[in-house]
């Protein structure tokens, strides 16, 4: 079981490592709010499914689904709603040239 | 194997930490407002993320009502934002 557990909180740790190095590097809104939330709700995924294997009471694991199913649940709506408002405001999508 | 699991622990304090900074950064130099929100989203995960890791370390469960509480801010904060980039852009 530790063997699981440790290899969730490296894999979660490395999704949300590459979703933070996607928006340092990416060069521009649209593609940083691709890396944030797509890399960003995996990896928190892994982090919290590590929590509710290492620790299996009800308490626990009705908290973790919870924060899971919120997070999946709001964090792409949040950067539409954002993508959409810079959208409207006229912001350039980037073109390599 | 207990080795196994604080070597992780200890990976996933390191790579959060990592990961806080580039964020951070990013929230320094963002050119526009919405790349400083998409910073402070990230950042806002990074602690979640924290949280969860010192859960697990130290098994103390009411941690995680925190973890819930900071999720729904960060999405109130996010949605504030758009509404006031439209509403400028409206005004002007």
């Amino acid at each position: 079981m530790d063997i699981l557990i440790g290899l969730l909180l490296c894999l979660g740790t490395l999704l949300i490592l590459s979703a933070s190095l996607g928006v340092l590097r990416m060069p521009d809104l649209y593609t940083r709010m691709h890396a944030a939330t797509k890399a960003g709700t995996v990896g928190l995924s892994g982090l919290l499914l590590a929590v509710a294997i290492s620790i299996p009471e009800i308490s626990v694991v009705s908290r973790v689904v919870g924060t899971m199913v919120f997070i999946l649940l709001t964090a792409p709506v949040a950067s539409h709603l954002l993508g959409k408002a810079m959208r409207q405001v006229g912001y350039r999508i980037w073109r390599n040239d | 194997m207990s080795s196994w699991l604080s070597i992780s622990i200890t990976f996933a304090y390191a790579g959060l930490l990592l990961s806080f900074i580039m964020a951070f950064l990013r929230l320094i130099l963002g050119p526009t407002l919405a790349d400083r929100v998409v910073a402070l989203d990230l950042i806002s995960f990074i602690t979640i993320g924290f949280i969860t890791v010192y859960t697990l370390d130290s098994g103390e469960e009411a941690l995680l009502d925190i973890a819930i509480t900071l999720g729904l801010v960060a999405f109130l904060g996010t949605i504030a934002f758009a509404r006031l980039i439209v509403k400028r852009m409206e005004k002007s």
